[in-house]
C-alpha cells in the first residue's frame, strides 16, 4: 500500500498531548520528549515512516536523522509496516524454562506465520522478544501495551479469536 | 514472619487510588520531611539506615546522596530507574503497579534531600500501562497538594512526571537512561564524568532505582537505625525478590534480608519448594547477570556455611564460589533443565540488548551467542569450550559499561561450574538434543578453572 | 599555564611532565614513539570522540602520587586524565596485550578483509593495528557481516561492511556543518553509519569524513580503484580558498593529480580540514602551489618506500597566475 505523503499531521488532541509532554521539560531540551513523541506517533499512524519522522523533527526542532537514529535504536518502534496487533512473546530466560517456545510455535502453526512474520489479513504481526518483566507469570505475551501471562494454548487460542473479531490493542492508552 | 516496609499495604483493596493511600498512613514521610526536617537530615537518615541500592549494584544510597554536586544556580535532577529489563526481574512494576504511590511518596521525599525541583521516573517503554497507572497518581497528588509549588506551606517546589523507553535493556544503565531522557540512543557515557556532577542536561543528577526510593518512605518514617535493625551487618532492611523457575509459588517477596535461601526456596511462605517435586539443579540468585550456582552451592556456601539472602552471602567465595544478590532476580532450576541452552538463552538476550558502541561488547556478545548455540545444537567442537572462556574474558572489564560484565559473567560461571555439561554435550551430540545432562557433580574449588 | 602547574606521569618506564587535563594517550604521544597506544576512534580535535574501540586499554600501576593505588580495571587511555605521579604501562604489561590482541580479534571477526581491493589499503589504521596486535588466524567460524555498498552523495562512497563503528564521521558532521544528515542506525552488532533515508551529503565540509575514517569505509569516488596509493606521491600543496585553509595533500601520479586530501600528521589526524572544493574538484596542478613532497605518517606503507625525491619544481606551478 502506498503511504500517503502529503497531510501528515497529529489531530488537535494529540497536538495537544505532544505540548503536554513538552511541557514536562525545560525550555529547550524539547528533544527530551522525543520517545514518546514517537510512541504517539506509532500508536496514531501504526508505524514509523520517513514522512511521520520527519514531522516528529519538524515538531520538536531536530535534525531528522537523530528521529532516525532513535526510532532504529529501541526495538519497540517499527519503521515498517506491521499488523495492527503485536504478538509479542517474551523468550527470555525463565519463559523458556516455562515453555515460551512451544507457545511462539502454537501461534506460528495456528496464523500459518513464521515469527517476525504479519497474517497476510494483517492483523497479526508474531514477534519474539526479550525479558518483559513477567518472569513468574511465565509464560507471557504482550499485544498492545496489555500483558496477557501464565499463557496455555487455549489462552492463546482466545486471545487471537478475541483480536481477530476486535482487531484493536492499545497504545499509550490510544487505539491503533 | 517477615516485616514488610514496601509491600505492608498491597493487599488492600483500592491502595492504587489516593485516598486509600492516604488512609493507610501514606504520604507522612513528606509531611515529616518538609516540615521538621532538613534535607541533609534526611540524608542522614538513609546514610543512617545502611540501605544499598536495589538495582542490582548495592551501592551505599546515602553515600551516593552525598556525591551529589550542588554547584549555585545549577538545578539537579532525581531519576528513577524504572528501567526494569534484567531477566528474572519484575519487583519494580509490582511495586509501581500496585502502590504508584508509595513511589510519588519517595520521590517527593529523596528529591527534597537532593534539592532537586524537577525530577523524572524513567519507565520501560513496554510497562507503558504502568506509567498511565503512575501519571493518574501524579495527578491526585498535584490535586493533593503534594507535588507543585510551595508544597505543605515549606517552600519547596517540586514537579515530577513519567518518561518512557522504548526498548532497550541498556537504558537500565544510568548513563544510557539520561541519553535516553535526553532524547537520543542509549549509549552509555564515558565516566567520568559521573552522573552526580554531569547527569541529565549536563546537570548534577542523582539516579536510583524504584524500590530503592519506595525505602525510603520507611526511612524518614520511621528512623534510619529503626531500618538498619533489620536484616544483618551490612545488608540492612528487606529487599523485594522476584521469584520465578521450577518453583511452586513463583512471585514477588518482601524479604527481611538475612532469610536463609533454604527457607526462601522450601518454606511455604516463599516459593513453596521445587515443582512436581523435582531436585533442585542450579540458582541464578539476582538476575540473569550474576553468576550461577550449581545446586550444591546455593543453599550453603562452600566453607559449608548457610547461605543466607544477603549481599555479603550470596557473594560468598567470590566468583569462584559465590554470585550477588544484584536485583533479586530469583530464578530457580530443577533437575530437567539445560544449563547449556539457558547460557545461550542469556547470551542471546545480552547480544540483542548490546548497544553496540564499543567494540568487545558489540563482537563478543554475538560471537559467544553463536558458539553457545552450536554447542547446544549438537554442532559443537570440544575447543569451543576454552574459546568461549576466552571471549568472555576479553570482554569482561574492557567495556565502557557494565553490560559488557553483564554478559561475560553468566556464560563464566556456567563453564566454571557446568563444564562437565558443556563436554557432554560436545560428545553427545545427538543424545544431548533429547536428554538433559542432570545434576552436576561436586568438585574442589582450589583450582583455577581453565 | 606555568611550569611547576605540569604534571609528572610515567609510561612504560619514561617519564614525561604534561600540563593538568592532559590524557595518558596525550602524554604518551608527548613521549612518542612504542609507549604510543593505538587509537582507533580518538580524534583529538573531535570533541566526544574516543573511548569506543578500547584499542588503547592502558594499565594504570599506580593512580597517582596521593593515592599509589594501581586502578583495578584498563583504563582507556584517550579519555583518562593523567594524575601526578601516575605510572601507566602500555606494551609493557602483559595483561594490557592481551587485552589488546582481543580487541584487535573483536574488530576483525566481521572485518570483510578485503584489503587487496580496499582503496585504504597501505594507509589503513586497521592494518596496521592487525599486523602489529593481532593473531595471524582467524577463531571466527560463522559467516561475517555484510551490507550494501552505498552512495552518500556524489563524491563519498559509503562501504559499511568495512566499518568499525569509531563514530569520528559522524562527530565530524555534527561539528564540521551546520546540519548532521548521517548518523548512526539501529543498534549492537547490527549498527550502521547511514542516512536512513537516500541522501547526498551536501555540506560544504561533509569530505572530510574521509579523512578521518580509520579504515575503508568511507572512501573518495573521485579516487576510488584508480590507484593504489602507494604508487601515488603525495605532495604538500596550497591553493587560495575562500572556504577552508587551502593546505592540502595532492597524491600525484606522474603530473595528474589522483587524489586531495587534508594533511594528517604522525598520528594520522588532520589539523586542517578542507573544503569539498579543495577535495573534489581541484584535480588540476595549476590550481595549486605546490610546497614539497610530504613527510609520510608511519600510518602508511608509503613509508615503508623511503620515498623522497624531490618533486621538479615547475615554475608555473610556484608562481601561480
Amino acid at each position: 500500500m502506498e503511504e500517503v505523503k502529503t497531510n501528515i499531521e497529529f489531530p488537535r488532541e494529540l497536538l495537544d498531548e505532544v505540548q503536554r509532554v513538552v511541557g514536562m521539560f525545560p525550555e529547550g531540551k524539547q528533544k527530551s520528549a522525543l520517545l514518546r513523541v514517537l510512541h504517539i506517533a506509532q500508536a496514531h499512524w501504526g508505524h514509523l515512516s520517513p514522512d511521520i519522522m520527519d514531522y516528529v523533527a519538524r515538531l520538536l526542532h531536530i535534525q531528522p536523522i537523530e528521529v532516525y537514529e532513535v526510532a532504529t535504536f529501541y526495538s519497540m518502534y517499527d519503521t515498517a509496516q506491521v499488523g495492527k496487533v503485536k504478538l509479542e512473546v517474551c523468550r527470555t530466560g525463565p519463559c523458556m524454562i516455562e515453555g515460551a517456545e512451544k507457545i511462539i510455535a502454537y501461534i506460528e502453526s495456528k496464523l500459518g506465520i513464521k515469527e517476525g512474520e504479519t497474517t497476510s489479513d494483517g492483523i497479526f504481526t508474531l514477534k519474539a522478544v526479550e525479558c518483559l518483566g513477567a518472569c513468574g507469570y511465565a509464560p507471557m505475551l504482550q499485544a498492545g501495551e496489555k500483558f496477557h501471562e501464565h499463557l496455555t494454548e487455549e489462552k492463546v487460542d482466545e486471545l487471537i479469536e478475541q483480536y481477530r473479531q476486535n482487531p484493536v490493542a492499545n497504545y499509550m492508552g490510544l487505539q491503533k | 514472619m517477615t516485616r514488610k516496609l514496601l509491600l505492608e499495604h498491597d493487599h488492600i483493596e483500592g491502595i492504587r487510588t489516593y485516598d486509600v493511600y492516604r488512609k493507610n498512613g501514606g504520604y507522612r514521610s513528606v509531611e515529616k520531611a518538609l516540615k521538621s526536617m532538613s534535607p541533609d537530615d534526611i540524608v542522614e537518615e538513609v546514610k543512617k539506615s545502611g540501605l544499598r541500592g536495589r538495582g542490582g549494584a548495592g551501592f551505599p544510597t546515602g553515600m551516593k546522596w552525598s556525591f551529589l554536586a550542588k554547584p549555585d544556580g545549577v538545578p539537579r535532577h532525581l531519576l528513577c530507574n524504572a528501567d526494569e529489563s534484567e531477566p528474572g526481574t519484575f519487583k519494580d512494576r509490582y511495586l509501581m503497579e500496585k502502590i504508584p504511590h508509595l513511589l510519588i511518596e519517595g520521590m517527593i521525599v529523596s528529591s527534597f534531600a537532593l534539592g532537586a525541583n524537577q525530577s523524572y521516573i524513567y519507565i520501560r517503554g513496554e510497562y507503558m500501562y504502568v506509567l498511565q497507572i503512575l501519571e493518574k497518581a501524579i495527578q491526585e497528588a498535584y490535586a493533593n497538594g503534594w507535588l507543585g509549588k510551595n508544597i505543605l506551606g515549606s517552600g519547596y517546589d517540586l514537579d515530577l512526571a513519567v518518561a518512557p523507553g522504548a526498548g532497550a535493556y541498556i537504558c537500565g544503565e544510568e548513563t544510557a537512561l539520561i541519553e535516553s531522557l535526553e532524547g537520543k540512543r542509549g549509549n552509555p557515557r564515558m565516566k567520568p564524568p559521573f552522573p552526580a556532577v554531569k547527569g541529565l542536561w549536563q546537570r548534577p543528577t542523582v539516579v536510583n532505582n524504584v524500590e530503592t526510593i519506595a525505602a525510603v518512605v520507611p526511612i524518614v518514617n520511621d528512623g534510619g537505625d529503626e531500618y538498619a535493625k533489620i536484616g544483618i551487618g551490612r545488608s540492612t532492611g528487606t529487599k523485594l525478590i522476584s521469584a520465578s523457575g521450577n518453583i511452586n509459588k513463583p512471585g514477588v517477596y518482601e524479604i527481611e534480608l538475612g532469610v536463609s535461601v533454604e527457607e526462601f526456596i522450601y518454606s511455604d511462605t516463599y516459593c513453596g519448594g521445587i515443582k512436581n517435586g523435582k531436585k533442585l539443579k542450579a540458582c541464578v540468585p539476582g538476575g540473569s547477570s550474576v553468576p550461577i550456582l550449581p545446586h550444591y552451592l546455593v543453599c550453603k556456601t562452600a566453607a559449608g556455611e548457610d547461605r543466607l539472602m544477603t549481599y555479603e552471602s550470596l557473594a560468598d567465595g567470590g566468583f569462584e564460589s559465590g554470585s550477588m544478590l544484584g536485583s533479586g532476580g530469583f530464578i530457580v532450576y530443577d533437575e530437567d533443565q539445560c544449563i547449556v541452552r539457558n547460557t545461550w538463552n542469556f547470551a542471546r538476550f545480552y547480544h540483542h540488548e548490546s548497544c553496540g558502541q564499543c567494540s568487545p561488547c558489540r563482537e563478543g556478545t554475538g560471537w559467544m551467542k553463536k558458539v553457545l548455540y552450536n554447542i547446544e545444537s549438537g554442532k559443537g567442537k570440544s575447543e569451543d569450550i576454552d574459546l568461549l572462556w576466552d571471549i568472555q574474558r576479553k570482554i569482561e572489564g574492557n567495556t565502557i559499561c557494565p553490560l559488557g560484565d553483564a554478559a561475560a559473567w553468566p556464560v563464566a560461571a556456567a563453564i566454571r561450574h557446568f563444564r562437565e555439561e558443556f563436554e557432554w554435550h560436545v560428545k553427545e551430540p545427538v543424545l544431548s538434543q533429547t536428554e538433559n545432562y542432570g545434576l552436576v557433580s561436586e568438585k574442589s574449588f582450589v583450582t583455577e578453572t581453565v | 599555564m606555568s611550569e611547576d602547574a605540569k604534571i609528572k606521569v610515567t609510561i612504560d618506564g619514561k617519564t614525561i611532565e604534561v600540563a593538568p587535563g592532559t590524557t595518558i594517550l596525550n602524554a604518551a604521544r608527548q613521549i612518542g614513539g612504542e609507549v604510543v597506544p593505538p587509537a582507533m576512534c580518538y580524534y583529538s580535535s573531535l570533541e566526544g570522540s574516543g573511548g569506543k574501540c578500547r584499542t588503547c586499554l592502558v594499565e594504570v600501576s599506580k593512580g597517582s602520587e596521593k593515592d599509589p593505588r594501581p586502578m583495578p580495571k584498563l583504563m582507556v587511555s584517550c579519555s583518562t586524565m593523567v594524575m601526578d605521579g601516575m605510572e601507566v604501562k602500555n606494551t609493557t604489561s602483559e595483561r594490557v596485550l592481551e587485552a589488546r590482541k582481543g580487541v584487535v580479534e573483536f574488530l576483525l571477526i566481521n572485518h570483510p578483509l578485503d584489503c587487496p581491493v580496499c582503496d585504504q589499503a597501505g594507509e589503513c589504521h586497521l592494518q596496521d593495528l592487525a599486523f602489529e596486535h593481532g593473531l595471524s588466524k582467524t577463531r571466527y567460524e560463522f559467516k561475517r557481516r555484510e551490507f550494501e555498498k552505498v552512495d552518500i552523495g556524489e563524491y563519498i562512497k559509503l562501504h559499511m561492511t568495512r566499518c568499525i563503528l569509531c563514530y569520528r564521521c559522524v562527530y565530524t558532521a555534527n561539528q564540521l556543518t551546520d546540519s548532521r544528515e548521517h548518523g548512526v542506525l539501529k543498534r549492537g552488532d547490527a549498527a550502521e553509519i547511514g542516512t536512513f533515508i537516500e541522501k547526498n551529503l551536501k555540506n560544504d565540509f561533509i569530505g572530510n569524513v574521509i579523512d578521518v575514517c580509520p579504515v575503508g569505509a568511507l572512501t573518495d569516488k573521485t579516487f576510488r580503484f584508480r590507484s593504489r596509493v602507494w604508487y601515488t606521491k603525495p605532495v604538500d600543496a596550497h591553493c587560495e580558498c575562500t572556504k577552508c585553509s587551502g593546505n592540502a595533500v595532492l597524491w600525484m601520479i606522474g603530473d595528474e593529480i589522483s587524489r586531495v586530501t587534508a594533511r594528517k600528521d604522525a598520528y594520522g589526524e588532520v589539523k586542517e580540514f578542507i573544503c569539498n572544493e579543495c577535495r573534489f574538484d581541484k584535480k588540476d596542478k595549476s590550481q595549486w602551489t605546490i610546497e614539497g613532497p610530504r613527510k609520510i605518517s608511519r600510518h602508511s606503507v608509503i613509508s615503508a618506500n623511503h620515498y623522497s625525491k624531490e618533486i621538479p619544481k615547475h615554475t608555473t606551478l610556484l608562481n601561480k597566475a
